[in-house]
Order: structure tokens, then C-alpha cells, then sequence
């Protein structure tokens, strides 16, 4: 007990001062990573220390978000799209010596596509031939799948169509190659659970090799130097701190614990904001912020009861009020500025012609209103937007709103079986193109959830789409589909999301983009910086 | 002695497997599954995580098997977090929080046995107010509301302690410590007072005062053997209502013990992980309170015999 | 004589003198009647919420945010610009309801198992008393969580499973007490009159019995307080859009820094509850010279 209170006199500098001096930088990751097996974990706070410790065909800019040479240095695409092959670094090496090499990739590939993995993004891989059948079952023999090695250095790539937004899957977690003989030393190869991710057993190809992992305090990597742009790495290792509680956070942050934090209360952004040199930083992020509706459940089920919602409510107020300026309003699903796409803007905040519209419906002035109610998962955020949308509801068109949170599993479940009326739901891209967001929106899509079913529209996003010679004329098919899509508002888009970070300044190339994507090869930090206080 | 300690032993078993009969069943009964998630899972993968977590049986058929595995002390496998064993989970949290509850406890008791005394010594004046009013806050102001106020003003007003954590930055667990032992000071301080009221008025007491034996002796030597056998017999309930306790107070200092294991796997629905803590906290506290009975009944031969009825 | 009119002597000759002298050490025990006013004041306050309450619940002023405590609103605003004082009104019906009903719940259970026990001794005794030994075996929180998780939102069954929880040591204590009275002198004359065991239960035992258990209940209350406070805390107690003093004190936690006074106040009006529930039982405690009642 003495010691605790001796311990606690005298604490010295910051960890951040010393993360600066030891080029250590302290991250602020969230919740605790499940797991580091590229094939079988799927959030963001597992990318975020897999994308340290492994490396893919391609890189990606933080500032551009163009691919960039990663295993491969450079690749070439057939006449007719259908061919991709990839001419691999040869100075490539896993963190125990052995050379990267293109059967590295196929066999992974193998083991991403394996149902037995139950890889949940298995369906990054789709565009490859004959991918799709071996993820579902339907062939059992990997050599029909369209991914071959040359040789060691070249790997050839067989898609279904030509897929223009194919590169930029290939940075991908789930298209990473991972170690055989490692793997297999630590039980069956398709197999979840084996520990060949423990820091004493992993092999891995990326910038950084794991060297510690306490369960739910840290983790952290170490500069690799079998890596082969390791001379261009600055940062000597990172650290990663469970941070699932953003108050909590914050405050480790204000006292120079971390140097950059996952997300920040809203609350706190007003106080950020106004500071000299503010270590706030707020960018947009490729993601939506919407309600569904199921367009199968009354009053849902009449077109003008869906516009007169979404055209009553004020979003500039809200993101204004509530979320302190820091998203954006939002008008249709896909998030403006996608690789250059700009979606259309089918309607307006319009109070008068809300109400006009619901009368219609056959509720003038809320009259005769069945009651609707909102489902949504647990949280802070949601709930305040969900409330302030409520009074917004009522005052304008003078009807109730009753709120239903969810805890998430249930809420998942929920919105899987269209067991509601309105529920929240948020997109956030997997890759930079407009096609990621409007494909929700297919018949059959497994994330649609609205009951909106428009065979024209299937049409143009699937056929017409994909078979587009330039970007002009594909962005076109795809503004003509979103408009169909809006016009029978399926959903209520209310913000884009925008990512929030705390970044204490003597952090460099940390830049913002809208996939919020971070290149640890870029960072580097400042020696002689303090903490902000 | 041990007959007794073997009657309760044998006791606990049928508790215990009452306990993680309710609860296997219980959190099948739940909705929301294990795979439930933001992306649209295909049937096929479904199908085989299914497979390997062995929910694609009849409940029946994995109660054995689990069963089965319980004996050999296998807790089985984390669905939330793939290649990690429960009882790996458990082993990474426990001991955090073990630390917890015993930093708290000792907390508890210099404050309440101190408060109780001091306050029993000169009852009904001063003396005894003040002590046992500090104490009523343990009681009132709970855990929720106190590390909070204790992070305000400690951690961030004054800046002297760290705000989370545990075993990070020096002196990050004296706010937890403080927060979850406040109220068993409380407790304490009350039972010590009342125990230390009762022997101060025993003859021996009485006799010693009269030999000249200094007062200090007399409380300390001579009475707090006695004044404290409520307080022996408070700490195995105590203990594990530390345990329990340690669910709020982890959360609120971010510290990675056990209880916030426990409250993630809920929400997550970590079947297995439900019912490894589950098991692994009721056998610690049946067995500490059989050790406290042990202890109790040891200071108190007379309750031996009685051994087979209750409190 | 009729064996009401017996049964009517039995009580006189244990009841009153036991109940003035009770009243009497009560009156003169300052801490426990402040409590007891200020308990009046909060119960009559929150029942009288919707027409008391200066503010509607639901008004939101998004422009305003939250503001500390101003003429406009007393105890200042939340972050949706609405009343904290009436936020703080309303979240009391629900946790002051929880309290009090859970309460209920736990001693209607808790007493009748007790006493049911106690009286009838033997086998019976035994296995009742082994199923308490079992529950209080387990991890309450472990199961409180995990029944909230899969029960859900369900305010009803928020106060089941607390008062679940809580029966257990009344039973004990009831089961004492009858106990020690079954061998007093007019129980056995009641028993010798030949009325049944239910009838001496409860016309007899009961009321003799109340004193710990009157202690107890009001001991009771503000654990089970406590107990919605932490469940809502962690997000599964009572869920928006209703409130309770736990939840106000869980958002108000959340934006310490910047809005203190959305911590301090729900936490001040908590704590005075316990403090006035604490005294009180403290006092009735010694009014009645009940002793071991509680732990």
C-alpha cells in the first residue's frame, strides 16, 4: 500500500514525451482486437494492428488514397480487363527471413475463400473467377478459382468482368497473405482457433512484427527489419490501448497518454474547437448515417408517409446542434465526393410540403397517426440524434415517435429479420467507389433490409455499370440509378459520418482521408514536442 | 473439523451444478446470437462457425459435452475472441481483479476497523458522530457516484492520480481501491463499533483496567480480539461481494479485470465465456464462504456442533 | 370464549407497550426523523411529478444545449436544452417506484418463506431453507446482468429480478425470529387453542416478528436503489427515453467536465435519499432494539 502511494508522488514526464524521444507512438484503438488472423476478424481496431504486421499486393497513399506498390511493385491489366498479374517485390521477406512469394498469395486466398474459415469479407474476393462458388460450396477445387503462380514472382489473376475498383481491394485485409508453414504448424490450417497469431508463434510480412500482447491492456509492434522499405519506416513501434470508453479516452489523452484517439465525445468538440492549434481533427469519413425504413410494414408501406419523414427534419440543425458541427447533412446513401462521384440531390427540407404530403397519406396534421416506432443499438450518439429527430418529428408534422433501443446483438438480429418498422443503420465503405454503397440496395442484397426491390435498378448497377468505358458514363448510370432509388426513399439519409480524432501535434503524416485510413510507414514523430494540455 | 468441511464440500456440488445448469440454459434463451453482425453473414459461413462453436447439436447433446469438458477443467473456447480459451480469458482478468478486491478490502479495513474503534471508545459523543457519519458516506454516495466524483477531483481538477487504467502509470490504483472499498468501510466501521460496544463492557475487560494494564493495551490486545469477531465473520461475504462489485467500479476506471470481461461477453452474447466466469465465481465464493464459516467456526467452537444448520 | 376474542387478548398482551416505547425512542432521534421528512417530501414530490414538474420532460431546446443552473431553470439543462430539475423529478418516480416495489416483491416473498419455514421446522424447514443456501450461493450481479440481457427492456421484469435477488436474507430473518417466538408462551397458547398453522403465522408470529423486518425493509430500499442505479449505469436498467436518478448519473458522468452539474445534482438528490433511508432504518432499528438484523 505504502509503495501505491509513494508510486503515485512523482509522475514523471508524460508517455507521450516519451513515445516522442523512443519514436513509440501511443494509439488509442477502441475496443479490444478479437483476434490478428487477417481471414477471420473484421473491425476496424483489428485493421488498424493487422495492417502494421501484414502487407498486400498494394499499399495504399494516406494522402490519395491511390494504390501504391506493396508486396508487388508494379501490376498490369489485360486489354480486356479480365487479367490482372502482378510482377512481386523479390526483396519481399516474412519476419522470419523466408522470401514472400506468389504461392503465398494463392494459398491464402485459399484459405480467406474456405467456408470452414467463416470469413466474414470473403466477398472482397468475388470479383475473381469462380471466387464466389468456392466461398459458397459449389466447387470444392481451388485450381478453378482465378488466382494461379506464375512463378514465385508473378501472380495472374482471372476476374469474372472487368472491375475497375479491383486494385483497390487488393490493400485489403482480407486478400493479405499469411504464413503456411506457421500456420500449419499451429493446427489445422482452416481452422479459427489456432494460436498462430500468439506473439511467441506469428510470422507475419508487414512493416512491424507483433512483440507484445496483453489481453485487454496493450499491444504492441515492433519495427520489423526483415521488412523491404524498411529504411522508409520512421516510427520504431507502436502501441495500442483498448479504449472502449471515448470519456475515458479523452482524459488519457488531455494527460498525455496517447497520441492520437480513436473518436471524441461530442460534447468536447466545441472545446476542441476553440483552441489555439487545435489537436482536433475532423474529416469526412465514407460512410452514411441513415434510418431504414420497411417499406413492407404500415404507414411505412405508402410512399408519401416515407418522403413527408424524411423532407420534415431539419438535418443542418441537428448536425449543427447536436453533433457540434462535426458531420455533415446527408440527402442520399452514397457520401458526396466518393472517388469523385457526386450523388444527386432528390429533395429538400421542406416543413410545408412534409405536411402536405403526409395528409395526403391520409394523416393531415397527424391525425389518425398509428404510432411509429424506432429501433436502434445502445449508445450515447445514437441516442441523441434519435431523440432531437423525435421533437423534430413532432413538431413538425405533429406525430409520435416512440425510441426502442436495442443492445447491438439483439438490434443485429433485429434488422436481419426486418423485425421493425424504422431502425438505425450506419454504412461505412469498404473501398473508395459509389458501387459499395449502391449495391446495398439490390434485390437480393444481404444488407438491404428496406424490402426495396427494383429490378431496373438491379439492372443498371449490376449490367449496365460495371460495363461503362469511362467514369463520366458510369458515374452517369449510377446517378440515374440513385435517383430511382431516392425517389422511393427506401431510406431516411441523415449525416455523413465523418471520422473525429484527437492527434497530438508533433504527430506527422497522419492524414485525414475518407476512409480514415492510416499508413504507418508515413508516421513519424516529432522529437521535441510536449504534450497539448 | 473436517467432517464439516467435507458435509459443506459436498454441499456446494449440487449448488454449483445448479448454477451452471440455469445459466447454459439461460443465455441459449437470450436473443441476439454470438454471429450476429453489421454485415450480412452468408448461410454457408454461418454454417460452419456454427459447426466449430458445436451449435449446430441439440442443446441437450452440448450440455453434455460441456459438462464433460467442465470436468477436466476446460472452460472451452472464446466465441468472441477465436483462438483464446475462456479459461485463458479468465486467467488474464481474475488476477486483476483479485488485486482489486484485495487492495479494497485493506482499504475497508484500516478505514472501518480505525473508524469503529475510535468511534466505540467514547460512544454517543463527538468522537462517535463524526467517524460514523464519514462512514454513512460509503453507504450513501455508491460506487457510481463516487468515482466519478473522485476522478473529478483527483484526477482531473488536481491532476495528482491517473483517471483509468491499472498498472499503467504509477498510482492508478488508488482510485479504484478507494471506490470499491468505501462502502465495506462502511459496513465494517459499523460492525467493529458495535462488537468493540459489547466486549468494552465484559468483565475481563474490566479486570484488565483494574490490573493497570495502560488503556491502549486494553482495547488494542485485549479488546480488538474479541470487538472484531463480527468484522472475521463479515469478510467472506465481504470478498465476494467485492467481486461482484468490482463489475461497476472496472468499468468506470477502464481497469481490465474480470467483471469487465463478464459484461462485455453478455453484451456479446460469448456463450462460453458467460458460463466460465459464471461457474468460476460461484466456486469462489462457496468456497469462501466456507472458509469464513471455517474461520468462524474456529473462533467459536460452539457453533461446531450446529454445524449442519444455518446462521 | 370465541378464539378471536382469545386471539385479541394474546395481542393485547404482547403488542401495545412494545410499539409506544418503539414510538417514543423514535421521537427522539433527530437524524432518523429528518429522514423521514425528507423521505415524505421526495415520495409526495415524485407522485405529484406531473403536476408539479415545472417543465415538461420531453421539451427539448436544441439551440440552448445545456447551461448551468440558472432563474430559468433551477438546477440548469441538459444537453438537449431540457429541465434537469424536471429530468430529475421524473427519473425519481422510477427509481423511487423501483425501490419501493422491488422492495415489496422481496419482502412478500422473503416473509412468507421465513416465516413459513421458521414455524414449520423438520424437513420442511430444512429443504427451504437449502434452496436459500443455494441462491445465496451465486454471483448476484452475474445473474442480474445476465437476466436483464435476456429478458431485455422490460421494466416489469427489472423489478422481479431485483426483488428476486433481495428476498433471500429477509427470509433468513424472518425465519429467526419465528423461531425464537414459536417457543414463547403464547404461541403455544394459541397452538393449544387448536387454531391452524397459517392462522398463527399470520395473526401472531407476523406481527411479532415486525420489528426486524420493518428495519430490514427499510435497509432493503435503498440497496435495491442502488442495484437499478448500477444496472441502468451499465445500460441495463431502465432505458431512454425513461429516466432514472442511476441513468442521470451515468449521462451526467459521461460530460462531468463540462456540464457538472448534470452529475452533481442527480447524484445529491441520490445520496440524500440513502442518507434519509439509511437514518431512518438506523433509527427504527434502535427504536426497536432489534439487533443483527442486517448482515
Amino acid at each position: 500500500m505504502i509503495a501505491l502511494l509513494l508510486g503515485a508522488c512523482g509522475s514523471d514526464e508524460p508517455r507521450v514525451a516519451q513515445g516522442n524521444r523512443q519514436g513509440i507512438l501511443h494509439f488509442g484503438n477502441g475496443t479490444e482486437p478479437q483476434g490478428l488472423d487477417p481471414h477471420v476478424v473484421t473491425g476496424i481496431p483489428e485493421m488498424h494492428v493487422i495492417v502494421t504486421l501484414f502487407e498486400g499486393l498494394v499499399t495504399k497513399n494516406p494522402h490519395t488514397l491511390e494504390p501504391e506498390p506493396g508486396v508487388a511493385k508494379r501490376w498490369n491489366i489485360s486489354e480486356d480487363g479480365l487479367t490482372v498479374t502482378f510482377h512481386l517485390n523479390d526483396r519481399a521477406r516474412w519476419s522470419n527471413g523466408d522470401p514472400v512469394t506468389a504461392y503465398d498469395f494463392v494459398w491464402s486466398w485459399q484459405r480467406a475463400l474456405s467456408p470452414k474459415m467463416g470469413n466474414q469479407y470473403a466477398y472482397m474476393l468475388y470479383p475473381v473467377k469462380n471466387a464466389e462458388a468456392f466461398a459458397t460450396g459449389e466447387i470444392t477445387d481451388f485450381s478453378h478459382v482465378g488466382v494461379t503462380a506464375k512463378d514465385a514472382q508473378t501472380l495472374v489473376v482471372t476476374l469474372n468482368a472487368p472491375t475497375p475498383y479491383f486494385i483497390q481491394l487488393m490493400d485489403h485485409q482480407s486478400t493479405y497473405p499469411v504464413h503456411r508453414q506457421t500456420i500449419e504448424k499451429f493446427g489445422n490450417a482452416f481452422d479459427r482457433f489456432t494460436p498462430w497469431t500468439r506473439v511467441e508463434n506469428i510470422v507475419s510480412n508487414g512493416a512491424f512484427r507483433l512483440t507484445d500482447w496483453k489481453l485487454n491492456r496493450r499491444i504492441e509492434v515492433t519495427k520489423s527489419d526483415t521488412y523491404w522499405d524498411r529504411d522508409k519506416v520512421a516510427l520504431n513501434g507502436v502501441v495500442f490501448y483498448p479504449t472502449e470508453n471515448i470519456s475515458t479516452e479523452e482524459r488519457m489523452f488531455r494527460v498525455g497518454q496517447l497520441h492520437r484517439t480513436e473518436s471524441i465525445p461530442l460534447d468536447k468538440i466545441p472545446v476542441y474547437r476553440a483552441m489555439q492549434d487545435s489537436p482536433y481533427i475532423n474529416s469526412p469519413y465514407l460512410g452514411t448515417y441513415y434510418y431504414l425504413f420497411n417499406t413492407s410494414k404500415p404507414p411505412l408501406d405508402n410512399l408519401n408517409v416515407r418522403k413527408a419523414l424524411s423532407l420534415a427534419i431539419d438535418r443542418r440543425r441537428l448536425t449543427e446542434t447536436v453533433m457540434h458541427g462535426s458531420t455533415l447533412p446527408a440527402y442520399s446513401i452514397t457520401p458526396p465526393g466518393t472517388l469523385g462521384y457526386e450523388p444527386p440531390k432528390v429533395f429538400e427540407h421542406d416543413v410545408e410540403q412534409a405536411q402536405e404530403l403526409l395528409a395526403q397519406a391520409g394523416y393531415p396534421d397527424g391525425k389518425g397517426w398509428p404510432g411509429l416506432e424506432l429501433v436502434y443499438n445502445t449508445s450515447e450518439s445514437h441516442l441523441k440524434v434519435a431523440v432531437a429527430l423525435q421533437q423534430m418529428w413532432k413538431d413538425a408534422l405533429n406525430i409520435d415517435i416512440t425510441l426502442a433501443n436495442e443492445e447491438w446483438k439483439v438490434y443485429l438480429d433485429t434488422v436481419d429479420q426486418m423485425d421493425f418498422q424504422m431502425a438505425r443503420r450506419g454504412w461505412i465503405g469498404d473501398y473508395v467507389d459509389p458501387n459499395n454503397f449502391l449495391d446495398l440496395f439490390l434485390c437480393d442484397g444481404g444488407n438491404n433490409s428496406t424490402g426495396f426491390c427494383d429490378p431496373v435498378y438491379d439492372d443498371m448497377i449490376l449490367q449496365q455499370a460495371p460495363q461503362a468505358t469511362t467514369r463520366e458514363a458510369r458515374y452517369a448510370i449510377f446517378q440515374a440509378a440513385e435517383t430511382r432509388l431516392m425517389e422511393q426513399m427506401p431510406i431516411v439519409p441523415i449525416y455523413t459520418y465523418t471520422s473525429n480524432h484527437l492527434v497530438q501535434p508533433g504527430v506527422r503524416g497522419m492524414s485525414s482521408n475518407v476512409m480514415d485510413w492510416i499508413n504507418f510507414k508515413y508516421i513519424s514523430l516529432d522529437q521535441d514536442q510536449r504534450a497539448v494540455d | 473439523m473436517w467432517r464439516f468441511i467435507g458435509s459443506r464440500l459436498l454441499q456446494a456440488i449440487p449448488v454449483l451444478l445448479v448454477v451452471i445448469t440455469v445459466t447454459f440454459f439461460l443465455v441459449r434463451v437470450a436473443p441476439g446470437g454470438p454471429f450476429s453482425s453489421e454485415k450480412a453473414v452468408i448461410p454457408e459461413v454461418k454454417a460452419a462457425l456454427e459447426a466449430q462453436y458445436r451449435l449446430d447439436r441439440p442443446v441437450l447433446e452440448q450440455y453434455i459435452a460441456y459438462l464433460g469438458d467442465l470436468i477436466r477443467g476446460d472452460l472451452g473456447p472464446s466465441f468472441k475472441y477465436p483462438g483464446r480459451s475462456v479459461n485463458e480469458l479468465i486467467g488474464a482478468g481474475f488476477p486483476v481483479t483479485a488485486e482489486l478486491a484485495l487492495y479494497a478490502l485493506l482499504v475497508a479495513l484500516l478505514i472501518g476497523v480505525g473508524a469503529g474503534v475510535v468511534a466505540s471508545l467514547r460512544p454517543n459523543t463527538a468522537q462517535d458522530y463524526i467517524p460514523m457519519s464519514a462512514a454513512m458516506i460509503g453507504i450513501c454516495i455508491p460506487s457510481l457516484l463516487l468515482g466519478p466524483l473522485l476522478i473529478l477531483v483527483f484526477g482531473i481538477y488536481l491532476d495528482w492520480l491517473p483517471v483509468s487504467g491499472w498498472g499503467d502509470m504509477p498510482g492508478d490504483k488508488i482510485l479504484p481501491a478507494i471506490t470499491l472499498g468505501a462502502v465495506y468501510a462502511a459496513y465494517i466501521a459499523r460492525l467493529s463499533r458495535a462488537g468493540m460496544l459489547e466486549v468494552m463492557t465484559q468483565d475481563y475487560i474490566r479486570t484488565a483496567r483494574a490490573k493497570g494494564i495502560p488503556e491502549w493495551r486494553v482495547v488494542v490486545v485485549h479488546g480488538l480480539r474479541g470487538g472484531l469477531t463480527p468484522v472475521v465473520a463479515f469478510l467472506g461475504p465481504a470478498f465476494a461481494g467485492l467481486l461482484s462489485g468490482s463489475f461497476v467500479v472496472e468499468t468506470i476506471f477502464q481497469v481490465p479485470g474480470l467483471g469487465r470481461f463478464y459484461v462485455q461477453a453478455a453484451f456479446n452474447r460469448d456463450y462460453t465465456m458467460i458460463l466460465g466466469a459464471t461457474v468460476f465465481l460461484s466456486s469462489l465464493i462457496v468456497v469462501f464462504n466456507l472458509l469464513s464459516d471455517v474461520l468462524n467456526a474456529w473462533m467459536n467452537p460452539r457453533l461446531r456442533s450446529r454445524a449442519g444448520q444455518n446462521t | 370464549m370465541s378464539t378471536t376474542s382469545i386471539s385479541a387478548l394474546v395481542d393485547a398482551e404482547q403488542g401495545s407497550s412494545l410499539w409506544r416505547d418503539a414510538w417514543l425512542r423514535l421521537s427522539r432521534n433527530r437524524p432518523a426523523l429528518a429522514g423521514f421528512a425528507v423521505l415524505t417530501l421526495f415520495v409526495l414530490v415524485a407522485i405529484l411529478t406531473p403536476w408539479v414538474a415545472p417543465y415538461d420532460y420531453a421539451q427539448q431546446n436544441l439551440e440552448l444545449g445545456a447551461t448551468p443552473p440558472s432563474a430559468d431553470h433551477w438546477l440548469g439543462t441538459d444537453i438537449f436544452g431540457r429541465d434537469l430539475l424536471t429530468q430529475i423529478m421524473y427519473g425519481g418516480r422510477i427509481s423511487l417506484a423501483v425501490g419501493f416495489i422491488a422492495t415489496a416483491v422481496a419482502l412478500l416473498i422473503g416473509v412468507s418463506w421465513g416465516a413459513i419455514a421458521g414455524y414449520m421446522g423438520g424437513r420442511i424447514d430444512a429443504v427451504m431453507m437449502r434452496l436459500v443456501d443455494i441462491l445465496y450461493a451465486l454471483p448476484f450481479m452475474i445473474f442480474i446482468v445476465l437476466l436483464m440481457v435476456v429478458f431485455g427492456r422490460n421494466m416489469l421484469l427489472l423489478f422481479l429480478a431485483i426483488g428476486a435477488v433481495e428476498w433471500l436474507t429477509m427470509a433468513r430473518i424472518m425465519r429467526a425470529q419465528v423461531q425464537s417466538l414459536r417457543q414463547q408462551e403464547f404461541v403455544e397458547a394459541a397452538v393449544s387453542l387448536g387454531l391452524s398453522p397459517l392462522a398463527i403465522i399470520w395473526r401472531h408470529v407476523i406481527p411479532n416478528a415486525l420489528g426486524p423486518i420493518i428495519v430490514y425493509t427499510t435497509l432493503t430500499v435503498p440497496s435495491v436503489m442502488l442495484l437499478e442505479a448500477f444496472l441502468s449505469f451499465l445500460g441495463l436498467g431502465v432505458q431512454p427515453p425513461e429516466t432514472s436518478w442511476g441513468l442521470l448519473i451515468s449521462f451526467g458522468t459521461e460530460t462531468m467536465e463540462e456540464y457538472p452539474w448534470l452529475l452533481f445534482f442527480p447524484g445529491l438528490v441520490l445520496a440524500i435519499t440513502l442518507f434519509a433511508l439509511n437514518f431512518l432504518g438506523d433509527g427504527l432499528r434502535d427504536a426497536l432494539d432489534v439487533r443483527g438484523a442486517k448482515d
